[in-house]
């Protein structure tokens, strides 16, 4: 295998983890305003989330930063071409950012209201728009032979990039809901619950939806074939499978089935993709590679090996952190945020 | 305006921005990781206290300074993307490193920090905020790593049509990162320094001989003094290193427009930029020379001679930066430096006498003295970056190819107004909790915190 593939599969493995984990944090701050009645209850909601959400932010800046070195040209087009949209999101991003922080510095009904529409608005945002992106980069934007993006901000709306913002949507929502099983006490728990139960029948039938659009609308399963392989397969089955688990409460395995969901979805748009990064729809011949997009040899074996050096360690101490606040948070107990 | 004047005008605006915050977090991450080591080595509660009063306001200034960070970590891809796809190589390696090394260790540790109290041990507890300012100062060095190439490129080699990197540790070991790390890092020493100084003056006034405030007082003033004064240094260092590397940048710096030897430093320049003469000047004679050599003789170049020479290297074109700014930037910023080196030793001096007292006049300067690190660090920024015109990397590429040549005007126009409303209404609010926090009566925190919980638990 050489250093192209593995960096593919390196940003693969970064955008698993950022689906995996914000996914849920930005379920929880969509759910926010909507499951926490009172101030103290949308406390403990933030704060089963408060240790988390920045380190959590962090594996979408490093799946960035990891595009810049390994595949400048990828990043470059993308960022580029999807301009507008990032602004919206970014936009959405920094005021989520602050809001954490922010929310709870403020003794005032007012501020707390406010501060929290503005996670909602933050979460919500970037929970629909990432399933617009990555839907594009495997349905293909126009692009020319000097890997330049030449439509403008409606080539992104269509109608399978839409299914797919709404997919994502819909699937980190239930996940946050999911996870809020996990973390919550009291009525908050049973509100969560119920929450989660209604939300996995159109998750469900939104994601599958969009993997039949997927069959007309890309090529990523005339590429995989008519039996597209254990990968999506899985995917399908783990989300099936959250409706019954959630019936009979084992929330714990819904988690982890709401999580192979998302991480194999994600495995087989990248699937789908490979050895492609980004599909150009104007000419198939003009899309990004991992070859043609890719940084030089030496380069990226310098990054590999700063990859398989600290990629284990941020594993360990962020996995640890999760280890130590595994306690449900309740409203009351003494609340940081 | 077109795409590039407003993308050069968003970049200039979203970064002098970021760095409003960046030095505070770097600055004040280390001295609140002092305070509490001297909590936990002493059990005094006045460090405690400490520690829990300058955190918060660490992490009010933390969360904006993350929050603007991801523009930062984006924007060369969404509107320097012919930069990016020229630099990429040797570029986009310092930043995702940045994240992997340093952003997930603040973070994390943050997280760990802000909820660990009397969750986790108390060493690991001591150990995580020791992590964040870590962290924090890691992420400088990176990202300096990569400015550091911009401004004198090392370890490459033209190939592909764009820059390749041929060696990693040439340019981890380039010598500008190790004059500008320094800089940077003791700047955002002092900023903190001063930004402790002013909020205890503030607190001494309301509340005179408060043990806490004279603590931080003294404790703000020992690293303000030692911020500016290592920062004034460095930065003597810096300017001789720059007359080698960047000689355009150093006569830009001081409107030299001939090359002269003994070369005279300016005090006051009025010149005409268009004619490249001055109007009218004051000027140290030999001063410059002993600037850039430690010695009263020697050539330094002048702009008329660097740009004759840049034509004959790179072809016809207009090689010089902006004189203006770049003289005035780095004459506000050297100002700056040392006015706050004067008031840190002043301070320093008198908050050690037997007998702590101060005029309130004296408090008074030292509050307002809060935005010299400031306005130093802004224009020092704007100056490294704008005498480096036209080039964003020095001999190699320059701004006007650099731009993405598929974002239209009208686009960057929108971004610009969009952030610069947001930053706005985020700047009214972060400045309003600030002075929220800064004005908390000390000895009624850990009640307050504690009343919170104890109301909710009776209610239960």
């Amino acid at each position: 295998m050489d250093f192209n593939t593995i960096w593919f599969i390196l940003i693969a493995v970064l955008f698993v983890g950022f689906f995996f984990l914000e996914g849920f944090d930005y379920g929880v701050g969509i759910l926010l305003p909507f499951l926490g009645k009172e101030d103290r209850e949308r406390r403990a909601i933030i704060n089963s989330i408060g240790t988390f959400w920045d380190g959590n932010e962090v594996w979408m800046l490093t799946a960035g930063g990891a595009m810049f070195a390994a595949f400048p040209n990828w990043y470059a087009t993308l960022f580029s071409g999807f301009y507008l949209a990032l602004v919206v999101m970014l936009l959405a991003l920094i005021a989520r950012g602050v809001a954490f922080e922010y929310r709870s510095k403020k003794d005032d009904p007012v501020w707390h209201n406010r501060w929290d529409w503005v996670i909602f608005v933050g979460s919500f945002v970037p929970a629909l728009l990432w399933g617009v992106a990555i839907s594009n980069l495997i349905r293909g934007v126009p692009i020319d032979d000097k890997m330049n993006f030449t439509g403008n901000f409606f080539t992104l709306l269509n109608p399978y990039s839409l299914i797919g913002g709404v997919a994502s949507l819909l699937l980190f929502t239930l996940h946050g809901s999911i996870f809020l099983t996990l973390k919550l006490t009291d009525n908050l728990l049973e509100s969560a619950r119920k929450v989660a139960n209604k939300l996995w029948l159109p998750a469900t039938v939104v994601l599958f939806a969009y993997v039949i659009l997927g069959y007309f609308d890309t090529d990523m399963f005339s590429k995989l074939g008519i039996n597209p392989g254990a990968v999506p397969i899985i995917a399908g089955l783990a989300i099936l499978s959250v409706g019954y688990l959630l019936k009979i409460q084992k929330e714990g395995w819904a988690f982890v089935m709401t999580g192979i969901t998302i991480a194999f979805s994600t495995i087989t748009v990248f699937m789908g993709l490979f050895p492609r990064v980004m599909v150009s729809s104007t000419n198939p011949d003009w899309s990004l590679t991992i070859y043609n997009a890719s940084s030089s040899p030496y380069t990226l074996q310098v990054m590999s090996i700063v990859a398989l050096i600290f990629v284990p360690i941020v594993l360990a101490y962020q996995a640890w952190s999760y280890w130590i606040f595994r306690k449900r948070v309740s409203t009351k107990q003494k609340l940081e945020y | 305006m077109d795409a590039l004047t407003l993308a050069r005008w968003q970049f200039a605006i979203v970064t002098v921005y970021h760095f409003f915050f960046v030095p505070i977090t770097l600055g004040l991450s280390i001295a609140v990781a002092i305070m509490q080591t001297a909590y936990y080595r002493t059990g005094n509660e006045a460090y405690k206290k400490m520690t829990k009063f300058w955190g918060k306001l660490f992490l009010i200034n933390f969360a904006i300074g993350v929050a603007t960070g991801i523009v930062q970590e984006f924007q060369f891809g969404m509107n320097w993307s012919q930069y990016s796809r020229f630099m990429g190589d040797i570029f986009g390696a310092p930043l995702a490193i940045e994240a992997l090394l340093a952003f997930f260790m603040e973070s994390t540790f943050l997280g760990i920090w802000i909820f660990g109290w009397e969750r986790v041990p108390k060493k690991f507890h001591l150990a995580s905020i020791w992590l964040v300012a870590i962290g924090s100062n890691l992420s400088a060095i990176w990202i300096l790593a990569a400015n550091s190439f911009m401004q004198q490129p090392v370890g490459y080699a033209i190939r592909n049509g764009r820059a390749e990197m041929t060696d990693f540790f040439a340019i981890i070991t380039n010598g500008h990162l190790w004059v500008q790390f320094p800089h940077v890092f003791f700047g955002a020493v002092a900023t903190a320094g001063f930004l402790i100084l002013a909020i205890s003056a503030f607190q001494l006034v309301k509340k005179e001989k408060h043990e806490v405030f004279k603590k931080s007082f003294k404790f703000g003033a020992v690293y303000a003094l030692v911020g500016s004064l290592l920062v004034v240094l460095v930065g003597h260092t810096q300017a001789q290193y720059m007359v080698k590397v960047q000689p355009m940048k150093m006569a830009a710096a001081e409107a030299l427009w001939d090359s002269e030897n003994p070369a005279a430093m300016s005090l006051f320049t009025f010149g005409d930029e268009k004619n490249r003469k001055d109007v009218f000047a004051i000027k140290i004679p030999g001063a410059l020379s002993f600037l850039a050599y430690n010695k009263f003789s020697g050539e330094v170049k002048g702009i008329n001679n660097l740009q004759k020479e840049a034509e004959q290297k790179f072809g016809p074109g207009d090689y010089v930066p902006p004189i203006a700014i770049s003289y005035w930037t780095f004459r506000i910023m050297v100002g700056a430096g040392f006015l706050m080196l004067l008031i840190a030793l002043l301070t320093t001096i008198q908050a050690f006498k037997s007998k702590f007292e101060f005029k309130p006049l004296w408090y008074k300067i030292v509050f307002w003295s809060l935005f010299l690190p400031v306005i130093a660090n802004s224009t020092g920024w704007l100056f490294t970056e704008l005498a480096r015109q036209p080039w964003t990397v020095f001999g190699l590429f320059q701004t006007a190819d650099s731009v993405s040549n598929t974002v239209t005007a009208g686009e960057v126009a929108f971004s610009l107004i969009a952030y610069t409303l947001i930053y706005a209404v985020l700047m009214v609010i972060m400045i309003g909790l600030m002075i929220k926090f800064a004005n908390r009566n000390i000895d009624e925190i850990e009640k307050e915190e504690a009343e919170v919980d104890n109301s909710v638990l009776t209610k239960a």
